[in-house]
């Protein structure tokens, strides 16, 4: 009925597809929730390396259990609910922060066969299945709902408080989310105009080699646009404002205390690691083996393992990569960000989906290239002289009559 | 048996948001409920196997315009509930009424004429058929798009110009008149 798995197709209750079903959930959930916790112990022993310390390393072989001892105690603290708050919307907004964070994982490749070409399928009990949740025709868009959706969590546990602080940390941090998801879009515009589909897994299918991974096909660019969005959508450093302690208190989760705080804090680890996972979908082929001129490293010996396990090494390099960020980076000004997110990354995103696009017409009608290329370098030169110029002058304004706001 | 259940929950989910926009004392419930309203919409969307629409349907208006609508209330403080006795206009009630009835009679009035009509088989709207003959994968975007952009592409980009004069006309209304400019405005 809803196209999400070959297994639902013809599913009656209790069969051995339903318990492949079930199965997959639970793993999902499960792997999803030590992966978080994991997440939190590897952010804080590795930024105490960089920082020359030793970081957790009491509870457990070196402090692997620290988050578990953390949880526990953030359980059995007194669960607080400000008098002036709204109650209703106050306990609501934790699970509006977290939900979507566990959902985006349903549509990640998480494994599978995908080498030679193939398309990710394996058989688990004489069934063919692919090893994602689901596999929806609108796979990447659901990425975007979503993170929209998270958006709703941040603002109304600022505003249901009832107080100063949080409101406007909650403030500026839908108002960063909801500009940085355009640039977000138009990065991800340009993967699916490559892929030509919207299905996660065939964007895993379509980089079949080194060359047709997303980061090279789309050039680059597209790529370090999504990076950077995707860091501003997560609130992580540098562009974590939302919790900038020295202006705000603690930001929009300055009144929640206890289990609901654990919530916040869980879906912002746990939105760290699907947004990694999400990058290694959508432009380092997720699963694929990796394969170049004649190498080709695809863990065979590690059998139906191999493609969950090189998916999670690459998640585990942008994972790295974030926590280098947040140990080495300044946090940014917040206009900084906002000049940063609407003059350059959506005109930069926007200019680049053009210019491959204008390539994909001319590849179709038999142009030629470098005739295209030169005509598209001179009308994104304009654009970007005139993107200039009206900047320029609007500064002029600006600084003529003083801020309007 | 599986879709009449999706259909009811999704209509529950509409109806209630529906009510509770109309009832909720609150701004920021009331945008709530529509938040509901626009899920259960988009739900009733996938059942009908237009996965696309529904996706659209939560990215720009759950995602997007009831965002707006919760930025407006919040930061405009008018998250007060307003005395609902008071009544500048009038007229407005018995109008309300009158066009309440009028809607009514249309939707029934529609719904005893679709009585006759033939049933639409699900997903055969927009879905293409893929060259081999069996369906394509992600045909209903396909279909979207040659629609739109091909006999409605006039259409369309009417409307963006019409975005387009919306953004331009808010930047004017918004800025700040020049000392000078206007006579004895002081704000």
């Amino acid at each position: 009925m809803l196209a999400l798995d070959q297994l639902l197709d013809h599913i009656k209750l209790w069969s051995t597809e339903f318990l492949i079903v079930i199965i997959k959930v639970l793993v999902v959930f499960v792997v999803g929730l030590v992966g978080t916790m994991l997440m939190v112990w590897f952010e804080r022993k590795v930024i105490s390396y960089m920082q020359n310390r030793i970081g957790p390393d009491k509870a457990g072989p070196k402090g692997l259990l620290q988050t578990l001892a953390d949880g526990i105690k953030l359980f059995f603290k007194e669960d607080l609910i400000p008098d002036r708050s709204d109650r209703f919307v106050f306990i609501l907004a934790p699970y509006l922060a977290f939900v979507p964070a566990f959902l985006v994982w349903s549509v990640i490749p998480l494994g599978g066969d995908f080498s030679n070409g193939k398309d990710g399928t394996v058989m688990i009990l004489g069934h063919a299945t692919k090893l994602q949740l689901a596999d929806p025709p609108i796979g990447v868009l659901l990425l975007l709902a979503l993170s929209s959706i998270a958006i709703y969590g941040i603002m109304l546990a600022g505003w249901s408080s009832g107080s100063k602080y949080p409101l406007l940390g909650s403030v500026r941090a839908s108002a960063q989310m909801v500009s940085y998801e355009a640039a977000l879009g138009l990065a991800l515009a340009t993967v699916i105009l490559v892929a030509g589909t919207l299905s996660t897994n065939g964007i895993v299918v379509a980089q079949s080699s080194l060359s047709r991974w997303h980061v090279v096909a789309t050039g680059v660019v597209p790529f370090v646009i999504f990076l950077i969005a995707a860091t501003a959508e997560l609130n992580r450093p540098p562009f974590d404002l939302v919790e900038a302690e020295q202006e705000l208190v603690g930001g929009f989760n300055t009144e929640y205390s206890s289990i609901r705080f654990a919530l916040f804090y869980l879906a912002e680890f746990m939105n760290t690691i699907t947004m990694s996972g999400v990058i290694v979908t959508l432009f380092f082929g997720g699963p694929q083996p990796i394969r170049f001129s004649g190498v080709n490293i695809t863990l065979g010996f590690l059998g139906p393992f191999a493609g969950t396990v090189l998916f999670l090494l690459k998640v585990l390099v942008f994972l790295y990569m974030y926590v280098w960020f947040r140990a080495t980076l300044p946090r940014l000004r917040y206009d900084q960000l906002m000049n940063l997110g609407w003059k350059l990354m959506i005109p930069l995103a926007l200019g680049w989906f053009m210019l491959l696009a204008a390539f994909r017409v001319g590849q179709d009608n038999n142009w030629n290239r470098a005739l295209v290329g030169v005509i598209c370098l001179v009308v994104l030169g304009a654009a970007a002289w005139l993107l200039s110029y009206a900047t320029k002058v609007s500064a002029r304004n600006r600084d003529r009559e003083g801020a309007m706001f | 048996m599986m879709e009449l259940f999706v259909f009811v929950v999704a209509a529950a989910m509409v109806l209630g948001g529906a009510i509770g926009v109309i009832v909720s004392k609150h701004p920021v419930h009331a945008a709530l409920s529509l938040i509901l309203t626009l899920f259960g919409v988009a739900v009733l969307f996938v059942a009908q196997q237009a996965n696309f629409l529904a996706a659209v349907q939560v990215i720009v208006y759950a995602g997007a315009i009831v965002v707006l609508f919760l930025f407006v209330i919040m930061l405009l403080g008018v998250d007060r509930a307003e005395n609902l006795r008071l009544e500048p206009f009038k007229v407005q009630r018995p109008i309300a009424a009158a066009v309440g009835v009028g809607v009514f009679g249309l939707v029934v009035a529609a719904v005893v004429v679709s009585r006759d009509a033939r049933t639409a088989v699900a997903g055969t709207g927009l879905e293409v058929a893929a060259p081999g003959g069996g369906q394509l994968h992600d045909g209903n975007i396909k279909a979207l798009a040659r629609d739109l952009f091909s006999s409605h592409v006039l259409a369309f980009e009417l409307t963006s110009v019409l975005l387009v004069i919306a953004v331009v006309g808010t930047v004017m209304l918004a800025r700040k008149p020049r000392k000078g400019e206007l006579q004895g405005s002081e704000s």
